[in-house]
């Protein structure tokens, strides 16, 4: 349970970051919080024969709001997102989400990039980064590339950045108004979701839906999942939105995990999606 | 310009004030160094995996698991274990006199993790209600004790701190 033999280096800057990834190629891994690939590396499931330490890059720890949103540099650690003011106002949804990462002793230490980088399927910040199509900025040996989330994610710890590459920024959009919710269901309080749901519900004067969306995270193939779903027009009743969660757990395809059956898993999809529209309509509504 | 690749590094660590340089392997998990560099032995290792929450430390004020963090990491940081928290040799920190008084322990094994996640809640939140602590305290675990004692140690310890600070004392 000690990690196996890897040499290592402390990179001071983005640059000397991304030339040392880029010289000892795919055997190198950047190590940013550290918060689950040190846990691979104790089990022995992950050993890296170089490890790239991010931790003192500071050019990349900063919240900053911009004209549409956010802007959260990637070593930004959980803990700091959960205290955030500027994240309170811009996108309470983050925070929420955030807030049920782990136990406050990881989200200390845990990053926003890492996160989205490992793309474990039950992560909350992944969920979030689908619903509200973030942006990941990813600098690599030439230059920087924008990834929108829904090109971002392709597979079980598996994403479309390159071993030289390391996400540098994530833009999220603000929520401007629209009513917005995290729900996450696990055995118990702290551990990884066995389903997890995000929904931001956005009403027109009348008290109809002007937009709805719903994304799930742990429903299959490794990716997060968003919902094809058209609300627009409609007036949102408690029966529209069992019938639209209903919908959902019917379509996902959950791979089974050998932790709850599929069918189970189905049935659990439809509860996190109701109860995420739920209280997002609540918030659109100013009620909570 | 490429980071220099190393598989041994000289850090300097300031325990508890004091500062230590040692030169460690960089597989050397924190919770190790701690423990077999320094003779640290109260910060304990349960699960290795980030799990179970025995060898929390403070790094640089706030609770990391000592057990997924490297020591290599630590160079250069100010660090915080359960032998580093009472005023004085043979007094207890508010909080272990609460863990005592309220037997927020059996075993002992899990206790200082707990002391630890403990002290660095309540400098975020002096005034918890019972529920905030026992989420604070959802990432330790202990096999004993079935946890009501420790929330009850902790509520103590707060309202001792609150009024300690209250009076200045």
């Amino acid at each position: 349970m000690k990690p196996a033999p890897f040499a290592y280096a402390v990179a001071s800057s983005v640059d000397e970051a991304i030339h040392t990834l880029q010289q000892y190629g795919p055997d190198a891994r950047p190590l940013a919080g550290g918060q689950s690939l040190i846990p691979a590396m104790n089990m022995r499931l992950a050993r890296p024969a170089y490890l790239v330490d991010i931790n003192r890059v500071a050019e990349l720890s900063y919240i900053r709001e911009t004209r549409d949103g956010l802007a959260i540099g990637a070593l930004t650690r959980h803990r700091q997102v959960e205290r955030s003011e500027v994240v309170q106002r811009a996108n309470p949804l983050l925070q929420e989400a955030a807030r049920q990462i782990g136990h406050f002793q990881i989200r200390t230490r845990g990053t926003i990039g890492g996160s989205l980088a490992h793309n474990d399927p039950s992560a909350e910040y992944v969920v979030v980064a689908r619903l509200l199509e973030a942006e990941l900025v990813a600098t690599g040996p030439g230059g920087q590339r924008v990834i929108p989330a829904r090109d971002f994610f392709v597979g079980y710890l598996a994403t479309t950045l390159a071993p030289d590459e390391l996400i540098t920024e994530v833009r999220i959009p603000r929520l401007n108004g629209k009513g917005a919710a995290f729900v996450k269901l696990a055995r118990r309080h702290g551990d990884f979701a066995m389903i997890s749901a995000a929904a931001t519900m956005e009403l027109n004067p009348d008290g109809t839906i002007k937009d709805a969306r719903v994304a799930l995270g742990n429903v299959g193939g490794g990716i997060p999942y968003l919902a094809a779903i058209d609300m627009t027009g409609q007036s949102p009743t408690p029966d529209l939105l069992a019938d639209i969660a209903l919908g959902i757990a019917s379509n996902v395809q959950p791979d089974p995990d050998g932790t709850v059956d599929v069918s189970y898993k189905k049935h659990l999809a439809g509860v996190v999606a109701r109860r995420a529209m739920e209280t997002a309509l609540a918030r659109a509504k100013g009620e909570i | 310009m490429s980071a220099e690749v190393t598989t041994r590094q000289r850090i300097s660590v300031t325990v508890n004030g004091v500062t230590h340089e040692r030169d460690v392997d960089v597989r050397r998990l924190l919770a190790d160094f701690l423990r077999y560099d320094l003779g640290l032995t109260g910060t304990h290792v349960g699960c290795e995996q980030g799990v179970c929450g025995a060898c929390t430390v403070l790094l640089d004020g706030e609770a990391v698991r000592s057990c997924i963090t490297m020591a290599v990491q630590a160079d250069g940081c100010s660090i915080t274990t359960i032998e580093g928290l009472a005023p004085g040799p043979g007094e207890l920190h508010p909080i272990q006199q609460a863990f005592w008084e309220h037997h927020g322990l059996q075993c002992g094994f899990c206790t200082p993790g707990f002391v630890i996640s403990a002290y660095a809640f309540l400098q975020d939140n002096p005034r918890p209600s019972r529920d905030e602590i026992r989420e604070a305290l959802s990432g330790n675990l202990c096999r004993c004790t079935g946890y009501k004692n420790i929330v009850d140690a902790v509520e103590a310890a707060a309202e001792a701190m609150a009024a300690t600070a209250r009076t200045g004392d």
